[in-house]
């Protein structure tokens, strides 16, 4: 089990433990979180409706893979610290990270 | 004016199926859609992606599947209008239809069906203050006309391949261009992404990098676009216009206006027929809702199927329908 702090998008912070053992992506684990986030495409980095900034931790995470890139590219409000939450699978080593939903 | 039996809003996959099954009860279809393309999400999104769960088909590239369906429904000669968006939707005196787009086409129709998807694909916008004030007075999203931009200076945000495109086309027509982009690389066909560097380096265009867009301002047009790069420090450049190229993704739009009971961006319907609140128009694939609604392109064929049924009804409330199997009738073109 890791706790990871999920902002959503009213700025309202809130932990959640997630297990690290059955492979999912953070866009998984928000869904079944009952957070809004579309996820249009299903977690193939077609659609960037599962944009996240990643508020700590984010030079630990596994850096953005090419297409992951290209969807953020499309994206107007992408920041330095953003990522597609489909392409973060849950991992020991966020622990303690903090992500903030964006998008609508 | 146009004259049809169903309007269908939306070419995606299940607006043309819904031909196919409107066609085999003798009933002819006129669809709009905003994209210049059919398909819907298939052509737009992922016309390259092998879809697996399509019956028949262990796996079918989507704008293949497209195509497939523009064939079979070719013997019912449906009608298009593409690139426009449907803003109005009016109910007649006598229970019919009048359907108006973004440009001013009127399609007169006995039954509407809703297949709009995700809603229309529309330019997705930067969150940056001011932009909407400035749209049609020097903040653009597309590049429809580039004699528009002669001897203008123009800022284009992005990092795809419009954008590389755009600036690398407007560097020869504008007095000045400048690209600004999120990352330091482009993704972008590496032939563009170099051509845009070598403009940058022979002072052709300035490229500014790792910035993002933060503010535009003007009296009334648009004077000013600022950005800020990592480093937080804002900068102001001068602008005619503004081109912010960040690709398409689908909204409700006009859908929201036309009294329908929505749920979550979604049309609620009657899982008897498909039908909506509202008589005589039908919603059916993604745009629809109802407990249990799965977002499938097979889902929306089904839909479609038992839609037809009851929309011949409120064509043709005195005729009879007689359920037939296309094996044993065929496909009796118009
Ligand atoms: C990456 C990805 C992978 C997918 N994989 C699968 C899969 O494997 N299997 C599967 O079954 N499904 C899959 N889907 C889902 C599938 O694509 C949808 O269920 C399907 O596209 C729905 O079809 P549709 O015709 O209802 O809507 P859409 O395909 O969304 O088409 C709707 C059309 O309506 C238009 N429109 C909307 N409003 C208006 C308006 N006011 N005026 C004019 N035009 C309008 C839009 O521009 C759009 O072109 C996937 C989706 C994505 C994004
Ligand atoms: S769910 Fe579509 S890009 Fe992540």
């Amino acid at each position: 089990m890791i706790t990871i702090t999920i902002e959503d998008r009213n700025g309202e912070k809130q932990a959640i433990e997630v297990p690290t053992d059955v492979n999912l992506s953070l866009m998984e684990v928000l869904k079944a979180s009952d957070y809004p986030i579309l996820a249009t495409c299903g977690g193939i980095a077609l659609c960037a409706t599962c944009h996240v900034q990643v508020l700590e931790g984010y030079d630990e995470l596994p850096p953005a893979g090419n297409e992951e890139m290209d969807m953020l590219d499309t994206l107007p409000d992408a920041a330095f610290d953003s990522r597609l939450a489909c392409q973060l699978r849950i991992s020991e080593e966020m622990n303690g990270m903090i992500f903030r939903i964006c998008g609508e | 004016m146009i004259q049809t039996d169903i309007c269908i809003i939306g070419a995606g996959p299940v607006g043309l199926f819904a031909v196919f099954e409107a066609g085999l009860l003798k009933m002819r279809c006129h669809l709009i859609d905003t994209l210049p393309q059919v398909g819907g999400q298939l052509s737009e999104i992922y016309p390259h992606k092998p879809i697996y769960d399509i019956p028949g088909y262990p796996d079918i590239k989507a704008q293949e599947l497209v195509d497939r369906l523009m064939e079979q429904i070719a013997p019912f000669k449906p009608q298009f209008t593409l690139g426009e968006r449907v803003e109005t939707l009016a109910k007649q005196d006598d229970g019919s239809y009048l359907v108006g787009t973004s440009d001013g086409t009127l399609v007169h129709a006995s039954v509407v069906v809703i297949a709009g998807g995700l809603g229309c694909f529309e330019p997705r916008k930067p969150d940056v203050e001011g932009l909407s004030q400035f749209e049609g007075k020097g903040v653009e999203y597309m590049v429809k006309n580039p004699e528009h931009f002669r001897a203008k200076k123009v800022v284009l945000a992005g990092g795809g391949d419009s954008a590389l495109d755009w600036t690398i086309f407007l560097s020869n027509v504008a007095e000045r261009v400048t690209l600004i982009h999120r990352g330091d690389t482009f993704r972008g066909a590496p032939d563009s992404a170099e051509k845009v560097f070598e403009l940058a380096r022979d002072g052709a265009i300035d490229l500014i990098l790792q910035s993002n867009l933060v503010d535009v301002s003007g009296a009334d047009q648009l004077e000013e676009v600022s950005f800020m790069g990592r480093d937080k420090v804002k900068n102001s450049i001068k602008a005619d216009y503004l081109i912010p190229l960040f690709g398409l993704s689908p909204k409700l739009g006009p859908i929201a206006n036309w009294g329908l009971n929505i749920d979550k961006s979604a049309i609620e319907v009657d899982t008897f027929d498909y039908s909506t609140n509202i008589e005589g128009i039908y919603a059916i694939g993604d745009i629809n809702t109802y407990p249990g609604k799965l977002k499938l392109i097979l889902c929306g064929f089904h839909e479609g199927a038992l839609m037809v049924q009851s929309a011949f009804k409120y064509v043709y409330p005195d005729q009879k329908l007689s359920f037939k199997y296309t094996t044993v009738y065929g496909v009796n073109a118009f």
